[in-house]
């Protein structure tokens, strides 16, 4: 994985709350056996017209979306299912960064090991992100912070672990391969 | 000299939290947990088994690894797995085909078709003793809550640590938060298992539990049935927690024993004096608290478009401003201010990890016994199991389903999903027992109501959304 430090975007907005993983990708798109090719399924029912044809309302496919690499979504982003294809469709199209007020658990931690970096800000900046649709804006994992354009720099938390493997590179088995003496002694006492 | 930790009141979370971590957290890195029971399926899977060769790995524990194929499955019935080749998408026949040989490559048993075990993944598990109190249980899905019923710590994961699972039997995870939910009261005939889930998702709503395992308690958790707390447990997801759990009690013991991968004999009492250990302790604390009172509850159905938008089925749909909110109630074509009761349905959807055991068929069967499904709709009664399947026949209940006017569908995730062939047309509006009423879930346009068995029934015989409770006998 490519080591990310910070990513410098205008934004692409999606105001709605509770954008659930079925309409991030929808399940009949979950029948690949590869990881490949899911970003032109990103959004698909939104997305589409019945026919396939772009909807040209759809935030995305908007002239002035080209090139973002910074989503805005609504509050509880990423809620449903367990399908690691919504954070893959998400990278697949362009996206690296998702700024909401709240992501879902599984969601988040689906992105965190993709390099995509769920940012979580406070309402007030959130509202402000919502408004400003295409706003160049800067997520930095050193600092842990967005900056908007107004000037405005605001923390993000993120887990320890997971930023560290982000702004190295590094996917997270090779921490987990690396108990494993710790892992046989806990089966020695535990396992029948 | 007993630790600090051991005088402090637990809860049943913290106990099977405590006993499975293999490494502590630390402000660096996240606590090392070990996980007693993998349960793998063809759709999350494939990916990882990629990831285990490209990088020269085994499966560490293939002996708690327990695998299935259910999401992408066709549920008509097939002589031959050729069969599937034919009923199947080509990309859907192949994912059923990479599992099975996943499975031999890493020397995993499969409960596969024509193995009489096959089924959806959190319906085997449980009917094959493999979930127990007390286990740490994970699974490529979201719904792997539902084991959470037995008193185990049970979540769904994505692709990238089922592949940390299959090479080392662990998870890397922050300690969640607690939150106990109290169910006060008993509520009367015709109010079920379901209904209690969709009130507890509309009370603290789709982000409520984020962050948060659920313990479930009070009297009306307490009553229910095995198979009853598992489709409570199911939902924990739809209100954003990743875990739901009960305390095991004799209820718990008593579906368990016998079972074919339950301990036997000295192993059996042994586990017995273990898991009687588990609950929580007096004074165990949560990080918070929610009481309900629901002696009053009448059933419940979904409006909108995610499983917090639900109202008591006499109730008119509320009002809101909200811009998801009248986007959800367009979608489904419903007006605000009335009550979905009379609203024509085209599909009812009976099955699911939620509501396609034994007890919900048999709760489905009362209300069709005798009666004939409504010309405008289309029932689907699809077993959760191979076993489900065998044991519902044997009490004639496919018998009465088809009398009906109904289909009685091979085990598999079904419409729940819309992923294998069974799907609600573009516009068509179903009551489904399923979990999720999101946009497109059981196919592009589709719209869903959730309910419970008997409400969905009492949909199919009268065409319309009815209130179950008059067609009880």
């Amino acid at each position: 994985m490519e080591p990310i430090r910070t990513i410098r975007s205008k934004t692409v907005v999606l105001p709605f709350d509770d954008i659930d993983t079925d309409q991030i990708i929808p399940a009949r798109f979950l029948t690949t056996t590869t990881k490949d090719g899911l970003g032109q399924h990103l959004f698909s029912n939104w997305r589409y017209a019945d026919d396939g044809t772009p909807r040209p309302d759809f935030a995305l496919n908007r002239p002035e979306a080209k090139g973002a690499t910074i989503l805005v979504a609504g509050r509880n982003f990423g809620c449903g299912s367990s399908r690691e294809h919504a954070p893959w469709a998400l990278v697949d199209y362009g996206f690296r960064a998702v700024i909401s007020s709240e992501f879902a658990d599984i969601f988040r931690n689906n992105a965190l090991k993709n390099g995509l970096v769920p940012v979580t800000v406070d309402d007030e900046t959130h509202r402000w992100l919502l408004e400003h649709e295409g706003a160049e804006v800067t997520v930095d994992l050193e600092s842990t912070t967005v900056e908007l354009p107004t000037g405005r720099r605001v923390q993000f938390p993120i887990e320890r672990f997971s930023r560290y493997c982000l702004m190295n590179g590094l996917d997270q088995l090779g921490f987990l391969l690396e108990q494993e003496d710790a892992i046989a002694e806990y089966e020695r006492r535990h396992v029948a | 000299m007993p630790l600090e930790r051991d005088m402090q009141p637990r809860s049943l979370f913290e106990k099977v939290w405590d006993a499975h971590v293999v490494r502590p957290e630390t402000d660096d890195t996240p606590a090392v947990l070990y996980i007693d029971l993998h349960l793998v399926h063809e759709v999350t899977s494939p990916q990882a088994f990629d990831m285990l060769r490209a990088r020269g790995l085994r499966v560490r524990r293939p002996d708690l690894t327990l695998a299935t194929m259910d999401h992408s499955t066709p549920t008509v019935p097939i002589k031959s797995l050729k069969d599937i080749e034919v009923v199947s998408e080509p990309a859907a026949a192949k994912q059923i085909r990479q599992l099975e040989a996943n499975c031999k490559e890493f020397g995993i048993e499969l409960r596969g078709f024509f193995s009489g075990q096959r089924g959806v993944v959190h319906v085997i598990g449980p009917e094959l003793g493999a979930t127990q109190p007390g286990k740490t249980i994970v699974c490529g899905d979201s719904h792997t809550s539902t084991h959470g019923a037995f008193g185990a710590l049970a979540f769904g994961i994505g692709t990238t640590e089922v592949g940390h699972v299959l090479a080392t039997q662990c998870l890397l995870q922050r300690k969640p938060k607690t939150l106990a939910i109290e169910l006060a009261g008993r509520p009367g005939p015709g109010v079920t298992a379901k209904d209690l889930i969709l009130r507890i998702i509309g009370t603290i709503g789709v982000a409520g539990g984020t962050g948060h395992v659920i313990e479930y308690r009070g009297e009306a958790i307490s009553a229910l049935s095995m198979e009853q707390r598992m489709t409570v447990c199911n939902m924990s997801i739809e209100a954003g927690a990743r875990a739901g759990m009960i305390a095991p009690d004799d209820v718990t013991y008593e579906y368990m024993a016998g079972r074919p991968l339950a301990p036997k004999g000295k192993d059996w009492d042994a586990a017995l004096e273990r898991w009687r250990k588990l609950p929580s302790d007096p004074g165990a604390r949560f990080d918070r608290e929610v009481r309900i009172d629901v002696s009053r509850l009448a059933p419940m159905v979904t409006f909108g478009t995610n499983p917090g938008m639900v109202v008591e089925i006499d109730q008119p749909v509320p009002e809101s401003g909200d811009i998801a909110f009248k986007k959800a109630l367009d979608y489904m074509r419903v007006e605000a201010g009335k009550p979905l009761l009379g609203t024509p349905v085209d599909v009812v959807f009976i099955g699911s990890c939620t509501n396609g055991r034994l007890g919900d068929i048999r709760d489905a069967a009362r209300i069709l016994k005798g009666r004939k499904v409504a010309d405008n709709v289309r029932l689907l009664v699809v077993p959760g199991s191979d076993q489900t399947k065998r044991e519902a026949e044997a009490e004639g209940l496919d018998e009465i389903i088809r009398a009906a006017g109904g289909e009685w569908r091979e085990p598999g995730c079904s419409m729940c999903i819309g992923m294998n062939g069974d799907i609600v047309p573009p516009g068509k509006l179903a009551v489904s027992t399923s979990n999720r009423n999101f946009e497109g879930r059981q196919g592009p346009g589709a719209r869903t109501i959730l309910a419970s068995p008997i409400t969905a029934a009492a949909a199919a015989v009268k065409g319309v959304v009815a209130d179950p409770r008059e067609l009880l006998g």
